[in-house]
């Protein structure tokens, strides 16, 4: 453990995937928020005030750590990967800084308002803050993706020399190169990021339902809050349905993208060491080494025809790649079989859900609300998952080189039948870490971030135990605490288009 | 224009440092006071609900300077965050630990409980202050660069007086801040006893406002040098000690709120003294001038430095406007209720 370029892999990677267990719940929630906040004041329903009440306070926990193990990602780029900064920042950079501007201060401004203004606001000024931040989240993750997706795809850049005082600026006999920005909107629309910012939405949507029916379906079980929970697991269920139904379709066009424009990564996905027509391995164990995947169980041609709509078009394999460009495989064919895997289960836990909903039967299947209550867990696997499978695919590049292709876009291969990229264009891993940081700061800085971690992880789930114990409350028994002042009150009513009658009808619904 | 655009980027990259330092400034200050001036539990929690639904939001002031800094200068971005590895993981650490104190003291009602939190709270805030300023120290005194633009010294180099000099005044000066702003929050006894520490965090910030100025005027003649060159800086100096000079007038004739603005304006006024200092330098090389990264060679191109322009220009309005309304709907004093902390 005394190399700097591994402990700060391991490093990003362990802190990355602490903090992506929170961005996906609160995108996810905040949809969820504006629907009960959005129905509260429209019909009137109390069942829906308190709901989202409830909600609002599980949100707000975890946006709180979200944000602070967000922090740690932005300063990461800078403290760990160093020379990675220097290269990507002018295009990486105003993707950043508009996340910071447009998603960040949108996000906590508001939620502000979300969690602290429920007796300071009307209800018309809090549905609006529940919007913004349902808005700001998903913003925030529009930039980040876009990002990413600019060092998977990049495009609307060029790599030019650094210069100093008007000359290429020389360190070590080499000039210092960079990524410049050329046009904005193709460096926002590069050729992965829609498709990739739609698969992360839809991870983020089966995240927020799951969790919600978890929730529901443990306090079906318990018998306790019974309407507030049908209602809760009947919703979350609608958008579970369609998410998990929408995510192999949208897998499908991006791993056909992922082909197209990484197809070592897609190798590495599924293990295809060989050139030629392309299996599709449902099962096994890959062995770099023998270049096999052992134990496999494989539909064949099944890759092919995914990727081609004919069983017995050749897939290039990681023979095709020199062995310093190729990804390892165990990881990502481990990680994204595990994604599918549980992707195709949500699917058929979903739709079983469903229809003993339309028999009426679903909350008294108790066996069904009990794997309900853990497939929380499988929704965070998955989301998990598919990200290792992408980033550790696009290895050993953090930024990628364009496939070389021929004018018909068939790649470029040299005399040994490789692939041959221009280093120049992309970044390597190994090159982009901090030179002037040591393992030993590393590894100080990993016992620092598992100590607080640890911490956080704890009270995350000692905090959120407590609100689920405790439940949501019913709002009758708070109606006049709720009842804004009497400045707010003639706030309120001046600000509502309704008539005053029907402001007073809602009071008294309340009271 | 193109030569322009570091220079304007040089001047909102300070709006954002600006707009951070008075806003996290008070409730870190809040946050390092409330030990003092809280004697029980209701009274605690009325000092951690006077900032409790802004904090968050003063904290991505910090976000979005690093995410500019980053993207506006990616080389002195990459320079500092690299070579002050130690002290930005604890500056973290003290942020995430200083959110995890305020969110979670409120969850339980046991007594040790509130307390651990309530110490973390005081010494996570205590802790970022401290850091803050003595990286501001380093980076005025200047720093070791090889020359491929990377940091050069050790970690004790960045430990030296001047750079502690400046991290106490950092703390003292968000400790009247955050005083100063709880005097407005605050009613009855709390407030009385506000007060007096009010009193007291500004006589300690004046000690050490007047040994960093000293210092400063005699052992570190770089800093002085913009202004001998330029007579018109002068005019930064003179506003910051006369917003200094009105913070004990206006607390005399007791009007908080005119105190209040005085202090933001002596926080405002001691960030654009340390960019007339630097300018126009964003790390000053010592000894190897020549490696300083300066506006122009640490710049992105002008094409993203027009792009995040637009942006800036779109957004920041916006975040104006909406941080004015959420600090407007949180205005009067603290009042506690059922989502209060």
């Amino acid at each position: 453990m005394d190399d700097p370029l591994l402990l700060s892999r391991i490093q990003f990677a362990f802190t990355i995937m602490f903090h992506y267990l929170f961005p996906p719940l609160t995108i996810g929630l905040s949809l969820v928020l504006v629907y009960l906040d959005g129905m509260s004041l429209r019909t009137g329903d109390s069942l829906y005030a308190s709901a989202a009440r409830f909600w609002t306070r599980i949100f707000a926990l975890n946006f709180a750590i979200g944000v602070a193990t967000g922090i740690v990602m932005e300063f990461e780029f800078g403290t760990n990967w160093s020379t990675y900064s220097r290269f990507v920042g002018d295009v990486f950079g105003s993707a950043l800084a508009a996340e910071g501007i447009f998603a960040f201060f949108l996000e906590s401004g508001f939620l502000a308002v979300l969690v602290f203004g429920w007796s300071r606001v009307g209800p018309r000024m809090h549905f609006f803050s529940t919007c913004m931040v349902a808005l700001g989240s998903i913003f925030s993750s529009i930039w980040i993706v876009v990002a990413n997706s600019w060092q998977q795809t990049p495009a609307g850049h060029h790599i030019v020399p650094v210069l100093r005082d008007g000359a290429p600026w020389i360190v070590r006999g080499e000039p210092v190169m960079r990524a410049e920005i050329v046009d904005f909107w193709a460096m926002v629309l590069n050729p992965s990021s829609i498709q990739r910012l739609v698969h992360v939405w839809i991870g983020c949507l089966i995240m927020g339902a799951f969790f919600v029916m978890s929730i529901s379906a443990w306090y079906l079980l318990r018998d306790r809050h019974r309407a507030f929970a049908e209602r809760s697991f009947r919703g979350a269920l609608l958008l579970g349905t369609l998410a998990s139904l929408a995510a192999p379709i949208s897998g499908h066009f991006q791993a056909r993208g992922v082909y197209q424009h990484q197809p070592a990564k897609l190798a590495a996905f599924e293990g295809h060491f060989h050139t030629g027509p392309g299996d599709l391995s449902l099962f096994g164990i890959p062995d770099s080494e023998a270049a096999e995947v052992r134990d496999e169980i494989a539909i064949p041609g099944g890759l092919s025809f995914l990727l081609f709509g004919d069983r017995d078009t050749p897939v290039m394999g990681l023979d095709r790649f020199r062995p310093r460009d190729r990804p390892p495989v165990t990881i990502p064919f481990a990680s994204y079989h595990l994604m599918i895997a549980l992707g195709m289960g949500f699917v058929a836990l979903t739709l079983t859900a469903t229809f003993f909903l339309w028999r009426g039967s679903l909350f008294r299947q108790r066996w069904l609300l009990w794997i309900f209550v853990f497939a929380v867990l499988g929704a965070v696997a998955a989301n998990q998952a598919g990200w290792v499978a992408a980033e550790v695919g696009r290895q050993p590049w953090i930024v990628y080189p364009p496939l070389p292709v021929d004018s018909a876009g068939n790649p470029l291969l040299d005399a040994h039948g490789f692939v041959t990229y221009e280093s120049q264009q992309g970044l390597r891993t190994a090159d982009a870490v901090s030179p002037v940081v040591s393992a030993a700061q590393v590894r100080r800085s990993i016992a620092l971030f598992g100590l607080i971690y640890a911490l956080l992880l704890g009270v995350w789930i000692f905090v959120l135990n407590d609100k689920i114990q405790r439940g949501p409350e019913l709002l009758d028994r708070d109606a006049d605490r709720r009842r804004p002042g009497f400045l707010g009150a003639a706030v309120t009513r001046t600000g509502h288009a309704e008539s005053l009658t029907g402001t007073a009808a809602k009071g008294q619904d309340q009271a | 224009m193109s030569e322009l655009l570091p220079v304007v980027w040089f001047g909102l990259l300070g709006l954002l440092l600006a707009g951070y330092a008075v806003l996290d400034g008070f409730d870190l200050g809040v946050g390092m006071m409330h030990l003092f001036v809280a004697r029980d539990d209701l009274e605690r929690r009325m000092v951690i609900n006077s900032i409790g639904p802004l904090w968050d939001g003063n904290e991505v002031w910090l976000v979005t300077f690093g995410g500019a800094l980053f993207a506006a200068f990616p080389e002195a971005y990459a320079t500092v965050f690299s070579g002050f590895y130690d002290a930005l993981m604890l500056l973290i650490f003290a942020l995430i630990f200083r959110a995890v104190s305020i969110e979670f003291r409120s969850k339980r009602h046991t007594r040790w409980w509130r307390r651990a939190w309530d110490v973390g709270l005081a010494l996570g805030s205590f802790q970022v202050a401290l850091l803050a300023g003595i990286a501001v120290g380093n980076v005025i005194q200047g720093v070791p660069i090889a020359s491929g633009g990377d940091y050069a010294g050790r970690l004790q180099d960045q430990l030296g007086t001047y750079p502690i000099l400046v991290g106490v005044l950092t703390v003292t000066l968000f400790a009247m801040h955050g005083a100063i702003y709880l005097y407005l929050k605050t009613e009855g006894d709390l407030q009385e006893r506000t007060h007096r520490w009010m009193w007291r965090s500004f006589g300690i910030f004046l000690v050490c406002f007047m040994l960093t100025t000293i210092y400063t005027l005699v052992e570190v003649p770089g800093a002085v040098a913009n202004f001998q060159h330029h007579p018109v800086l002068w005019a930064v100096p003179v506003l910051n000690v006369l917003a200094i000079a009105n913070i004990p007038r206006a607390l005399f004739l007791e009007r908080p709120g005119y105190a209040f603005a005085s202090s933001c304006c002596t926080v405002v006024a001691l960030v654009f003294l340390l960019g007339a200092a630097l300018y126009p330098n964003l790390v000053i090389s010592s000894p190897y001038a020549d490696r300083s990264l300066t506006l122009w060679n640490a710049a992105s191109s002008p094409k993203t430095l027009g792009i995040m322009l637009v942006i800036a220009l779109i957004g920041m309005p916006l975040v104006i406007s909406y941080s004015g309304m959420v600090y407007w709907t949180f205005r009067g004093k603290v009042e506690l209720d059922e989502h209060s902390y």
